[in-house]
């Protein structure tokens, strides 16, 4: 699997999504799977999928699917 | 022509226990005056409240001038400077005893906010790496995710500091004695995020250990309590003797108590390590004896709580229930700026209702 297709498993695995779903206006409290709690399952698939450990203020930036890229790229994981 | 209303980002990248008083004066009374500006235009209720008091807001006042509203306002009426529409979540206090719960309104901005704010006070504690996290709770009390109790708020709000999160207790408030220990020894270690509430990490965590006789080796440990002392104040357990029974029961050395009110969650007051409760630049408080003159510096009164953070409600100004002094300002050993102080306790409902009624 390369970066972008773990990037999208996480988002469909922790909040039953479909792949049509991961555009642009997929966004925090958007559905409400992605809620404050669906959020931390979701750092933690991610911080899994990638084996790294985001900052505080990285969570609580992660505002979106698009968002969330430009975050990882912090962490040199380029999709 | 109104200027645009204070936003938090504004501040948010300084420290939060960097301004001295007179900076930090400098700042609220601007922007608690057009925070009350701005309730008095969006919020009915607000707006009754000042405008019975004879209050104008378009003037600026004096930060000491400027009304508040006491707490049981907010289980009383519906309070909000938004539109119905633009509600996006509802808190609640706990509502123990059969009272009636206060309900909080927030909008995105709002919920955004808190979590900002709250992180900047935390992380000035425990610094900005996420740290494994033991939440002192049960799971079951996040199990609605939509009914947004307080308990539930700060154990979602904490939770944002820690990652590889292990609950301690079961549906049953029942210590996981087995789960815990595998998380102590898995992160043996590694600094160590505790959280939970004052009265249940000493009856379900600290009680039952000593019960068990286990003692857990949580001297990098790091613990962040609130909630109240209501409970244990009946079992005669202060602050001084709670930290003490930790370190016994489980090598603590960091026990951080914070206070706070739901009508400003995110504004936080955290314990320094000198034991004293201490305002961010968030917030501020001031204390008020019986007739609501101002209290002098270790003289005890009722606590009023002042927040930059509610906008979507008329929080920003509040005379809660509870009963502190001011210790000091700016000259904490600790070495973080604004006041500190300390709760004392809380006044009688009978106390609580001549006052209200004296306001509202």
């Amino acid at each position: 699997m390369n970066n972008q297709e773990k990037y999208n498993q996480a988002f469909m695995e922790n909040f039953s999504i479909e792949a049509s779903k991961l555009n642009a206006e997929l966004e925090y409290n958007t559905i409400p799977e992605w809620d404050s709690v669906g959020h931390m399952s979701l750092i933690a698939s991610l911080e899994e999928a990638f084996e790294i450990m985001l900052e505080t203020d990285d969570v609580i930036d992660f505002s979106s699917y698009n968002k969330g890229k430009e975050i990882l790229k912090k962490y040199k994981i380029e999709m | 022509m109104r200027i645009r209303l204070f936003n938090i980002d504004q501040i948010i990248e300084n420290c939060p226990y960097g301004l001295n008083k007179e900076e930090k004066n400098k700042l609220f009374l601007q922007v608690v005056n057009e925070m009350t500006l701005h309730h008095y235009q969006n919020s009915d209720h607000y707006r009754n409240i000042l405008n019975l008091l004879n209050y104008d807001p378009t003037q600026t006042h004096k930060l000491s001038e400027i009304p508040f509203i006491p707490v049981r306002l907010f289980k009383e009426y519906d309070l909000f400077s938004i539109k119905r529409s633009e509600i996006f979540k509802t808190m609640t206090s706990s509502g123990t005893g059969g009272n009636r719960v206060s309900k909080i309104f927030l909008d995105k901005t709002a919920a955004k906010n808190q979590i900002k704010v709250l992180s900047k006070i935390v992380t000035n504690f425990i610094g900005k790496k996420r740290l494994p996290m033991l939440i002192i709770d049960t799971p079951s009390v996040l199990k609605d995710r939509t009914l947004f109790s307080a308990r539930g708020a700060g154990i979602l709000g904490f939770s944002t500091f820690g990652r590889n999160h292990q609950y301690a207790l079961d549906e049953n408030m029942e210590l996981d004695i087995e789960n815990v220990q595998i998380f102590c020894e898995k992160y043996k270690n590694d600094k160590i995020l505790l959280f939970g509430f004052t009265f249940v990490v000493w009856k379900y965590f600290h009680q039952k250990l000593l019960d068990l006789g286990i003692r857990l080796p949580l001297e990098n440990a790091i613990l962040f309590h609130g909630g109240g002392w209501k409970k244990l104040t009946e079992e005669s357990v202060d602050n001084d003797s709670y930290k003490k029974a930790l370190n016994k029961s489980c090598g603590l050395n960091r026990v951080h108590n914070y206070y706070g009110m739901v009508e400003q969650t995110g504004s936080v007051f955290i314990e320094c390590e000198e034991g004293h409760l201490h305002t961010s630049i968030y917030s501020d408080i001031l204390i008020r004896r019986a007739d609501l003159s101002l209290c002098k510096v270790g003289e005890s009164g009722l606590v009023q709580l002042i927040s930059l953070l509610p906008k979507s409600y008329p929080g920003h100004n509040i005379l809660t229930e509870d009963i502190g002094q001011i210790l000091g300002e700016d000259d904490c050993s600790c070495g973080r700026k604004g006041k500190y102080f300390k709760i004392n306790g809380r006044v009688t409902s009978a106390e609580i209702r001549g006052c209200s009624d004296t306001i509202a």
